[in-house]
C-alpha cells in the first residue's frame, strides 16, 4: 500500500475500476444466458411435501416404490419412507404398528377392544429448515441444498451414525452395504429432472402432494391454504417441511 | 550480538512455525475435496451425484406417449388418481424401449385387495370389500375394468362402501333402521358418490318422529314397523336446550340407556 495516493495512480485507477465493474456486471447475465434453457437452477426452487391423512389408505405402494426407485435394501428396517397405523382405543390406549414399514399392507386389527379412531400416517424425512442431522455431521457429509433438500454425500460419509441419533423423526438408517447414512432425498434425481418423487407419483389416492413452497398457485399451497396443517414435533424447532393435514393429536 | 541481526532462537521457532504451517496447508489441500465449500459446508459435487441416479418410475405422462387411449380412459375414471406404474410397476426401462420384457399385467386379486381389502383404518367412503363374501371365486377384472372401474351393478347395500358404519350400526339400538330411513340417496350417488351426496337429517324434529314424548311410535315409519321397540322418549322442548341431537348422540351407535 503506497504511503501517498499519487495523482498518477489515482487517475489510472479511475479508468480501471469502471472497466472492471462493467465486466463483472456483464459476466453474470452472459453466464445466465449461456446456461439458459433446460439447465436446472437449484436456487429457484424451495421444495416441501404435503400429506393428507384423510386420503391415505395404507396400501404401502409408496414404500415399495421408494425402495425400488432409490435402491434401498428390501429387508425390513431400512426405509426412506414408511407408513404407521395408529389405533386409538376407547379406553385411551394408543397403539402404533408398521409391519415391514407397511410395504405389504396391514393385517386386520386383532384386538377385541372398542376402537375410537384409527388411521394411517405416512412418514419420511421432514427435510427440516433447521436440520439437526446436518448440524451434528462431523465431516459435512450431510447438507441442505439450495432448494431446501437434505442430502447425504455417500462418498464423504464416514458412517459415524451421529445423524441417525440426532434425527427426531427416525428418518435415517445406516445402509448395510455401504455403511453410509441413508435417507429420503425427495427423489432428488427425479425432481431435478421435472418428475415427481416416486412415492408421490405412485400414491393411488394422491395423499401425498409434492411441490414448491414459495410459489403461490401450486397444488401444495392450495392444500395448505384449505386444510388444518400440522407438522411433527413442532416443539423441537426443526421447522419441518412435511406438512400434514388433519393430523391427530396422538401422532408423534 | 550485533544489532539488527535476528536472534537464533527466534529463527528456530520461526522455522518450526513455517514447517507446521506448510504441512497444514498441504494436508488441507490433500484431504479437502475440490468442490468443498463452494455452496456451503459440503462438497458441491455431491449434489450432482445425488441428482444422477437412474430413474426407475417413468411417470404416467411417459406412458401416455404410446398408450394414450388407455391413459385417457383411466384419467376420466375413478382410477384417475392412480399412476400407471402403481399397478404395472416401474417402467422407465420399458419407456426407453430397453426392457426385455413388458411391464407385468396383474391378473390375480391380491393387487386389487392391497387397496380394496376391508381395513377399519381406511378412510370412510373408500370402496372396500371382504374377500370371502365378495365373489370369492372370481377375479376382480372379470367384472370390473381396472382402467375404468365402476361397480358392475348398483351396490346391494350401503355397506359396500360404508363398511365401518354398517358394522357399528349392526350392533347398535338403531340396527333395525335401514340407511334410507335417515339418508335419501339419489341413484347417481351409487355411481358418482362424491358428486351426489346423500341427504342427512338437519333438524331435531326428525329424531322427534320417534323419540319425542307424546308421539306414538310409528307402525309404519317409511316402511319400517317400530312398534315392537321400546324407544326412549324425551321432552323435545327441554331436552338438550338448543343443541341438535347429533351434537351429543352418535346416531349410528346411540349411547342412551
Amino acid at each position: 500500500m503506497p504511503k501517498n495516493y499519487e495523482r498518477r495512480e489515482f487517475l489510472a485507477d479511475l479508468v480501471k475500476f469502471p472497466c472492471a465493474t462493467l465486466l463483472l456486471g456483464v459476466s453474470g447475465p452472459i453466464k445466465a444466458l449461456a446456461s439458459a434453457g433446460d439447465e436446472y437452477q437449484a436456487s429457484e426452487h424451495h421444495y416441501a411435501m404435503g400429506v393428507q391423512i384423510e386420503k391415505c389408505i395404507g396400501c404401502g405402494k409408496c414404500v415399495e416404490a421408494c425402495k425400488i426407485e432409490n435402491d434401498v435394501p428390501m429387508e425390513p428396517y431400512y426405509f426412506r419412507t414408511w407408513i404407521e397405523r395408529y389405533i386409538i382405543y376407547a379406553d385411551g390406549e394408543v397403539s402404533v404398528d408398521s409391519p415391514n414399514g407397511g410395504i405389504d399392507g396391514f393385517p386386520p386389527i386383532e384386538s377385541e377392544k372398542a376402537i375410537l379412531r384409527t388411521f394411517f400416517v405416512p412418514k419420511l424425512c421432514n427435510h427440516c429448515e433447521n436440520p439437526p442431522c446436518v448440524q451434528v455431521c462431523p465431516v459435512g457429509a450431510t447438507f441442505k441444498t439450495q432448494d431446501g433438500v437434505i442430502l447425504v454425500d455417500d462418498d464423504y460419509c464416514i458412517g459415524c451414525r451421529y445423524c441417525i441419533q440426532a434425527c427426531p423423526y427416525g428418518a435415517r438408517f445406516l445402509d448395510p452395504r455401504t455403511h453410509t447414512a441413508g435417507k429420503c432425498t425427495f427423489c432428488y434425481h427425479r425432481i431435478t429432472d421435472g418428475l415427481l418423487p416416486a412415492c408421490v407419483e405412485i400414491c393411488p389416492t394422491q395423499a401425498r402432494i409434492f411441490g414448491e413452497l414459495d410459489k403461490l398457485s401450486t397444488p401444495l399451497n392450495r392444500m395448505m391454504r384449505q386444510s388444518n396443517i400440522q407438522v411433527l414435533k413442532a416443539h423441537m424447532n426443526t421447522e419441518p417441511k412435511v406438512f400434514y393435514s388433519d393430523l391427530d393429536g396422538e401422532v408423534r | 550480538m550485533k544489532s539488527g541481526k535476528i536472534p537464533n532462537q527466534v529463527l528456530q521457532v520461526g522455522l518450526v512455525f513455517l514447517i507446521v504451517g506448510a504441512t497444514m496447508i498441504l494436508v488441507r489441500q490433500r484431504f479437502i475435496p475440490e468442490s468443498f465449500g463452494e455452496l456451503g459446508h459440503y462438497r458441491a459435487d455431491a449434489v450432482e451425484v445425488n441428482a444422477s441416479h437412474e430413474i426407475q418410475f417413468a411417470g404416467w405422462q411417459a406412458c401416455a406417449e404410446c398408450h394414450d387411449d388407455v391413459v385417457a380412459t383411466k384419467n376420466s375414471s375413478f382410477h384417475r388418481t392412480l399412476s400407471c406404474e402403481t399397478c404395472h410397476g416401474p417402467a422407465a426401462e420399458h419407456a426407453r424401449e430397453e426392457a426385455e420384457e413388458d411391464p407385468p399385467l396383474p391378473t390375480g386379486k391380491e393387487l386389487c385387495l392391497t387397496c380394496h381389502r376391508y381395513l377399519v383404518s381406511r378412510p370412510t367412503g373408500f370402496p372396500q370389500i371382504i374377500e370371502d363374501r365378495h365373489e370369492p371365486a372370481k377375479a376382480c377384472h372379470s367384472c370390473h375394468d381396472p382402467h375404468d372401474p365402476v361397480p358392475s351393478e348398483r351396490p346391494e347395500s350401503c355397506a359396500g362402501c360404508h363398511a365401518t358404519i354398517s358394522r357399528v350400526i349392526a350392533v347398535s339400538h338403531h340396527a333395525p333402521l335401514d340407511c334410507e330411513v335417515c339418508h335419501e340417496a339419489e341413484p347417481e350417488h351409487f355411481l358418482r358418490p362424491r358428486a351426489h351426496l346423500p341427504r342427512k337429517p338437519f333438524e331435531r324434529d326428525f329424531c322427534g318422529n320417534c323419540h319425542a314424548a307424546g308421539i306414538e311410535t310409528p307402525a309404519n315409519f317409511r316402511g319400517v314397523d317400530l312398534t315392537a321397540l321400546d324407544i326412549p322418549k324425551i321432552e323435545q322442548d327441554t331436552h338438550g336446550g338448543t343443541l341438535l341431537c347429533w351434537q351429543c348422540h352418535y346416531q349410528h351407535s346411540p349411547e342412551a340407556r
